[in-house]
């Protein structure tokens, strides 16, 4: 993947793909606004739900060695995966063992993150996914380039013709005639989906939220076929980030009234599925969990970067992020785009890759994202703490063990420049000789040209001329040296 | 009242405009400004591009330039955020490494007492109407760290609507960045164009004469791209607007 700028310029170019994630990112942004003003205890909400994540993080170890014991107790099985390639050999082998090779799958971004259809294909598995918008995706040989909406990028005259050429790839083609009309194109899915809720075996989820209590799992969803995927089939396989535990059903009150508001901008999402373990003669037969960290730990050890770990995946920075909304999704690389994936991911996967040492660079700290976050994520003090770490190096924790990193490369001339700059404004005097000499000189100074990396600024832009005399010139001009200290 | 202008690096060098417009509309209030000499940038560009450490320097610098002031004003809603956000965290975070010094303490003395200038009309003096006169249409773009950091609120809108002869237009979108952010001008060119662009065609949209803010770099980032687009629209410091009067139009 090359840097985020690189990526975001082809998008930038792209008028299609800019005026779908315009319209609906302003459609989500405007609805999520009026859903959040109904509710008069929002910021009592907002800081509740920060409050239980930060302290459910804390204690971290405790809650999840609760649910594991509530799991098991409950007749579910318990897996933990350090990373992204243990997660996958455990699935793997799972549905190995059921002797199926064919899987079901809810939408889920843990899976995304650590690529699992992939793994699944190379074993001779099929995962088919279920969610209208990641079925598109799917479809489409594409990837996902937003949190709830993965095929936000795509507009309804794309969708009918990803459907129309590929469905029949992947089981019941898309039916003669389809048009681009959504009531159509919702019922081509149904179709193409409801032969393999009924013949699945195996299910695959994540999970938005477990509850250490009890157990229990919760899936919140909006189309039903997660309820589906989720009751059916005789084995359920639930990977899960282990940010997700919060203690108890109490808990679970606050954020069932913030996310839905935050994502869909509805009251209450459709559909909520919890189940605990496994009951006889209802649901799956066998329920395993696996527990992912793949990074987690890392950054629960950084004490300004943690708090990336009190999201829900709400989607909500994304809607309001004017940098997303030109750039799109994919630019970002990773399942997690937008502001919440560029505080994330540098965070899950290091930042010795160009692209990811480039996406703490991807905002303007416009604070829009903070705003709206319904777990009151700093998402700017985060971004500045990110690219320090990338300028500057130093400690960080890296599977476990406390090391020092390096500055990431090719920020050597920044450096010099920010050193430079930090001792001219550190000298006043030298300061003012160098204004002065800009004011004398100001008939040469380029309004359209500037050399350097300063040509990306007159690219599009006009610099202002340079005044005859700066302010402090004129200060002491007017007012004398003796009326300031 | 001892109050202290805090200029700030791009008006003293590139917008004395703007200062002398503070400094007028201050003294015709009946508040006399100083100006510690000392001053000098407050370190924003280095802390949000990364330099953590490359700012302290600048923190210190600020804490002793305006120390034993009663406020500090400024022109400025992003540098204003920066020391009332940000300083204290670098004071803190400097102490948790071992090389505070004091940095800590020095900037809770000076950091709450820092204030954007419509903070200082609205809150310290009291006013909103400063009997300034401006006839022309203007729009109003909420500059992000005005609107966001500091939730300056309706004050500038309700400091414009006071003006003689100012006609306030919305400007859709407004609550929008800019996309300047500083060093993400430079490090994101094509993204912060295209948002310069879009910020650019909802202001000529309006059909107002002059594009207002609290904050002149915003200005820079939106000033330079009406003018390579070729519009007329003025970009105008909300303190040049409040400065300007019937007998001396600004």
């Amino acid at each position: 993947m090359p840097a985020f700028p690189v990526a975001a310029a082809e998008a930038v170019g792209d008028a299609r793909l800019r005026g779908n994630l315009r319209h609906a990112t302003h459609t989500i942004r405007d609805k999520r606004a009026r859903a959040v003003a109904e509710l008069p205890d929002w910021p009592e909400l907002r800081a509740a739900g920060a409050a239980v994540k930060d302290r459910t993080l804390r204690h971290l170890d405790h809650y999840l060695e609760r649910l594991e014991r509530a799991v098991t107790a409950a007749g579910g099985h318990v897996h933990w995966a350090a990373d992204a390639a243990e997660a996958n050999r455990i699935v793997t082998a799972l549905v190995l063992a059921t002797g199926e090779r064919e899987v079901v799958k809810v939408k889920s971004m843990v899976t995304q993150e650590i690529g699992l259809n992939a793994a699944l294909a190379e074993a001779g598995i099929r995962a088919d996914e279920t969610d209208l918008a990641e079925l598109i995706v799917q479809l489409g040989d594409d990837l996902p380039s937003h949190i709830l909406v993965p095929a936000i990028h795509r507009n309804r005259g794309e969708i009918r013709d990803i459907f129309r050429d590929r469905m029949a790839d992947r089981g019941r083609p898309a039916p003669e005639g389809l048009t681009d009309d959504p009531a159509d194109l919702a019922e081509a899915a149904r179709l193409h989906l409801r032969r393999k809720f009924l013949d699945a075996k195996v299910g695959v989820s994540g999970a938005n939220f477990m509850v250490a209590e009890t157990g229990t799992m919760v899936v919140v969803e909006s189309e039903g076929n997660g309820r589906m995927c989720l009751t059916l089939p005789e084995t359920l396989i639930s990977v899960v980030g282990i940010e997700k535990v919060v203690p108890t059903w109490r808990d679970l009150e606050i954020f069932l009234q913030l996310l839905p508001r935050s994502s869909t901008a509805e009251r209450m999402n459709p559909y909520t599925s919890m189940w605990t373990g496994t009951t006889d003669e209802d649901g799956p037969r066998a329920f395993h969990l696996v527990l992912l960290d793949n990074g987690r730990s890392d950054a629960l050890a950084d004490t300004v970067g943690r708090q990336a770990l009190r999201c829900i995946r709400c989607s909500a920075c994304l809607n309001v992020c004017p940098v997303y909304e030109r750039a799109g999704g994919h630019a970002y690389g990773s399942a997690y785009p937008g502001p919440i994936g560029a505080i994330l991911t540098p965070q899950l996967r290091g930042v010795t890759s160009e692209l990811d040492a480039s996406l703490p660079y991807a905002s303007s700290l416009c604070g829009a994202c903070y705003e709206v976050c319904p777990v009151a994520i700093d998402i700017p003090e985060v971004l500045v703490h990110l690219r320090e770490r990338v300028v500057r190096g130093g400690e960080v924790t890296v599977r476990g063990t406390r090391t020092v990193i390096r500055p990431a490369g090719g920020h050597a001339a920044e450096r010099a420049a920010m050193r430079a700059a930090r001792w001219v404004f550190d000298h006043p005097g030298v300061l003012r000789a160098g204004q002065r000499l800009a004011a004398r000189t100001r008939r040469l100074a380029p309004r359209r040209r500037l050399p350097g990396p300063g040509r990306a600024w007159t690219d599009t832009r006009d610099l202002p001329p340079v005044p005859a005399e700066p302010f402090r010139d004129w200060w002491r001009r007017s007012r004398g040296e003796g009326s300031g200290r | 009242m001892r109050v202290a202008l805090f200029i700030t690096c791009v008006n003293d060098a590139l917008y004395p405009r703007t200062g002398r417009a503070v400094v007028a509309l201050l003294e015709r209030l009946g508040v006399r400004v100083e100006f510690p000499m000392d001053q000098s940038c407050c370190g924003q560009p280095q802390y949000n591009t990364g330099y953590r450490h490359e700012t302290e320097p600048l923190v210190r610098r600020f804490a002793r330039a305006f120390a034993g002031y009663d406020h500090v004003v400024t022109p400025s809603g992003s540098c204003a955020a920066m020391v009332r956000d940000n300083y204290p965290r670098i004071g803190a975070r400097a102490a948790a490494e071992g090389r505070g010094g004091g940095l800590a303490g020095a900037v809770a003395a000076v950091a709450p007492r820092t204030l954007e200038l419509t903070e200082f009309l609205v809150d310290v003096l009291g006013v909103t109407d400063v009997g300034a006169s401006y006839p022309h249409t203007v729009t109003y773009h909420p500059t992000c760290h005005g609107l966001r950091a500091l939730g300056l609120g309706d004050r500038p809108r309700r400091l414009l609507r006071a003006v003689r002869g100012l006609e306030l237009v919305d400007l859709p979108g407004a609550e929008e960045c800019c996309g300047f952010g500083g060093t993400f001008a430079v490090k994101n060119a094509a993204v912060s164009a295209a948002m310069g662009a879009d910020k650019a065609r909802h202001i000529i949209g309006t059909g107002a004469a002059a594009v207002c803010t609290v904050d002149n770099s915003c200005q820079t980032h939106i000033g330079g791209t009406l003018s390579r687009l070729g519009s007329t629209v003025r970009p105008v410091h909300l303190a040049e607007i409040l400065a300007s009067t019937e007998k001396e139009p600004w």
